[in-house]
């Protein structure tokens, strides 16, 4: 009888590990991996061919259930194509509101991804820290637009609206108590703001119980040092972005060289790993938070001081006030044809990316002049680093896989579309 | 970014007439054909003043209905909200009358954005596909290894093919799927549906029973519409 090497064995689709529905089809010796041939696409939801049926500013909440870990960074790509092909600039503070919310998204982001990666390799208190923090930031996304995850808050020319004056408070229930409630409402007295800043103040300490967890402990280095090493070069190669390549050693970061909304005027450190392996991008992501902590609380001061218009006048594009459609006529036009038939966009090709959490999240807008696109290709940063998983599995344990996955941050809203 | 750039502008000496240069409003974008594209992509990579690093995106592009209305804007007709026309675009797809094929000439192109790290420059390239059984371009796959499943993909979606990969799969849609979604002539619901029969008692794929409709008709309407 010949003697059998390799075996083939499934992965997924449905597998707690696998952060969604991906399918890996695994060539093993023994333990070793030898191959790995991932089957995406059961997420498929034709985001983009939907995108070329609908007005523009239809397709604004699709954006969100891309990547549904960081909805408004999606959404902030896609409305940033849209104003440069119509060559419009949001005013200031819709501006500030957009760079606030994208650091929230990417707090939001990271933990999410802390806490499922720990849980993969078996560190099951993370996923509980990290999910406490993410709970404080949602209320945030819910006061401000109403929803806790998908938002459809940017808006060709700036965002919904403004900041609400008031948070959410619990009321006392079966569930909380009174005396649970008043602490639970501590914080929640003032305005968004106030309670953004006060999450900023605590945050930092949040991030260094996450460490104490983590960074020193024997387990989580042995399951991540040295597993999954992408060299610079590779890294470029497999066009990597984000994280993942800054976690090989390149301080390459979209908010710092090619800035978009108001990142320039923004004081914030970019961290680069050296050895390009799980560790390193486990600490690129933990000192990303930091700054994104950073940024957060610049924004919170520049928005006291700062009241303003937070989208453009031009009602072709944004709607009317509510109240201004109750007596004027032409309000009550443009917000009819706003809704039914959209804008148009001058003939152009353009891409705009964005800093996303997971890396360059891009959108690729081709417009023929109407009023629905032409053409919009993602550009999600998951693709091509699931692309690479064969590359970086090659000669690692099959438990290693796990973790390679969990350091790739995937999230098959973006990778599947 | 204007088509004043000085950029732009040097690029024609050593482009020659293998490729147009046009000022997008982001970044230049190269027009070219499949036979030159390989060079130019290559070029773009090693040479040091260029030296982008990176394929960020490649993006399937399918022209077929491109410029096309769904609602006659400028004139009114006497039967007053039947201007549109019957099935101009495929978003009025009829199952019973499919749209023809269409074949014109470049019908089938690929964007690829490109970054350079160490420039800090971005780059689109259009290349439009070589017509035959198939749209095919050359694939960049040795020069960008991140561009293996981008082709795919493109694949996939579009039907084009890569001369020179090697494992041209179908990536994102279903195992046994027939067709391109991406491209024109494919209609938004698809060809078959999925759905569980109960009396089978498992889950069966049959011919849609959506009928393709258009909520928001398409519209062209001029820069200087008020």
């Amino acid at each position: 009888m010949a003697e059998i090497h390799n075996y083939t064995m499934n992965f997924g689709p449905q597998h707690p590990a696998s952060h969604g529905v991906l399918r890996l089809v695994l060539e093993l010796d023994g333990e070793i991996v030898e191959r790995i041939d991932p089957h995406i696409g059961l997420l498929h939801r034709g985001t983009e061919k939907l995108a070329e049926s609908k007005p523009y500013n239809h397709s604004i909440g699709y954006m969100d259930r891309l990547d549904y870990v960081s909805m408004m960074c999606n959404e902030h790509a896609y409305v940033r194509a849209i104003e440069q092909l119509l060559e419009i600039e949001p005013p200031p503070r819709a501006q500030y509101l957009r760079v606030m919310f994208d650091e929230v998204t990417r707090i939001l982001n990271h933990l999410l991804w802390l806490g499922a990666h720990a849980l993969d390799i078996g560190a099951m208190t993370v996923f509980l820290y990290a999910f406490r923090e993410r709970e404080d930031l949602m209320d945030c996304y819910e006061a401000t637009t109403g929803a806790r995850m998908h938002a459809t808050y940017y808006r060709p020319g700036g965002v919904y609206r403004d900041l609400p004056g008031s948070m959410p408070r619990y009321q006392p229930s079966r569930f909380c108590s009174k005396r649970k409630a008043r602490l639970r409402n501590r914080d929640r007295e003032g305005s968004l703001l106030d309670f953004l800043e006060t999450f900023t103040g605590r945050f930092p300490g949040c991030v260094d119980e996450y460490e104490t967890l983590l960074t020193d402990n024997r387990i989580w280095k042995q399951r991540t040092v040295d597993i999954g090493v992408v060299s610079p070069e590779r890294a470029l190669q497999l066009g990597f972005t984000g994280p993942m390549l800054r976690g090989s050693g390149i301080p390459w970061d979209l908010r710092r060289r090619q800035p978009y909304a108001v990142y320039d005027a923004m004081q914030f450190d970019v961290p680069v790993g050296t050895n390009g392996d799980c560790y390193d991008r486990y600490l690129v992501r933990i000192e990303e938070m930091r700054q994104s902590n950073r940024i957060i609380r610049q924004c919170v001061e520049w928005l006291r001081k700062n009241p303003g218009p937070v989208i453009v006048a031009d009602h072709k594009i944004a709607p009317p006030p509510r109240e201004e459609m109750k007596h004027d006529m032409e309000a009550m036009i443009h917000h009819f044809k706003l809704f039914t038939e959209g804008f148009c966009l001058p003939e152009g090709e353009t891409y705009a990316a964005v800093e996303h959490p997971k890396g360059e999240f891009g959108v690729y807008l081709v417009s023929d002049g109407a009023n629905k696109p032409y053409r919009l290709k993602i550009r999600a940063p998951g693709f091509p680093h699931l692309a690479a998983l064969d590359e970086l599995a090659r000669g690692h344990m099959l438990a290693d896989v796990v973790a390679l996955i969990g350091t790739l941050d995937l999230v098959f809203g973006e990778v599947d579309r | 970014m204007t088509a004043s750039d000085p950029w732009i502008s040097a690029q024609a000496d050593w482009l020659g007439d293998r490729a147009e240069v046009r000022a997008d409003r982001d970044c230049p974008c190269l027009m070219t054909s499949a036979e030159h594209v390989l060079d130019i992509l290559r070029h773009l990579r090693d040479a040091p003043e260029y030296r982008f690093e990176q394929l960020i995106d490649l993006a399937g592009l399918d022209y077929a209905e491109y410029g096309q209305d769904e609602w006659q804007t400028e004139e009114a007709s006497a039967a007053g909200f039947s201007r549109a026309p019957a099935a101009a675009t495929s978003a009025r797809y009829s199952f019973a009358n499919p749209h023809p094929p269409v074949t014109q000439n470049g019908r089938f192109a690929v964007a690829y954005q490109l970054l350079s790290l160490s420039h800090n420059r971005r780059i689109r390239v259009v290349a439009s596909c070589a017509s035959g059984a198939w749209p095919t371009l050359p694939s960049v796959r040795d020069l960008w290894q991140c561009a293996d499943w981008y082709e795919r993909e493109a694949f996939d979606l579009f039907g084009i093919v890569f001369e020179g990969h090697p494992d041209l799969r179908r990536i994102l849609t279903d195992y046994g799927f027939i067709g391109h979604p991406l491209r024109k002539d494919f209609p938004l619901s698809g060809h078959m549906e999925v759905r569980y029969d109960p009396d089978l008692r498992r889950v069966i794929y049959q011919p849609v029973t959506i009928e393709p409709r258009v909520t928001v008709p398409k519209v062209r309407r001029g820069q200087d519409h008020g």
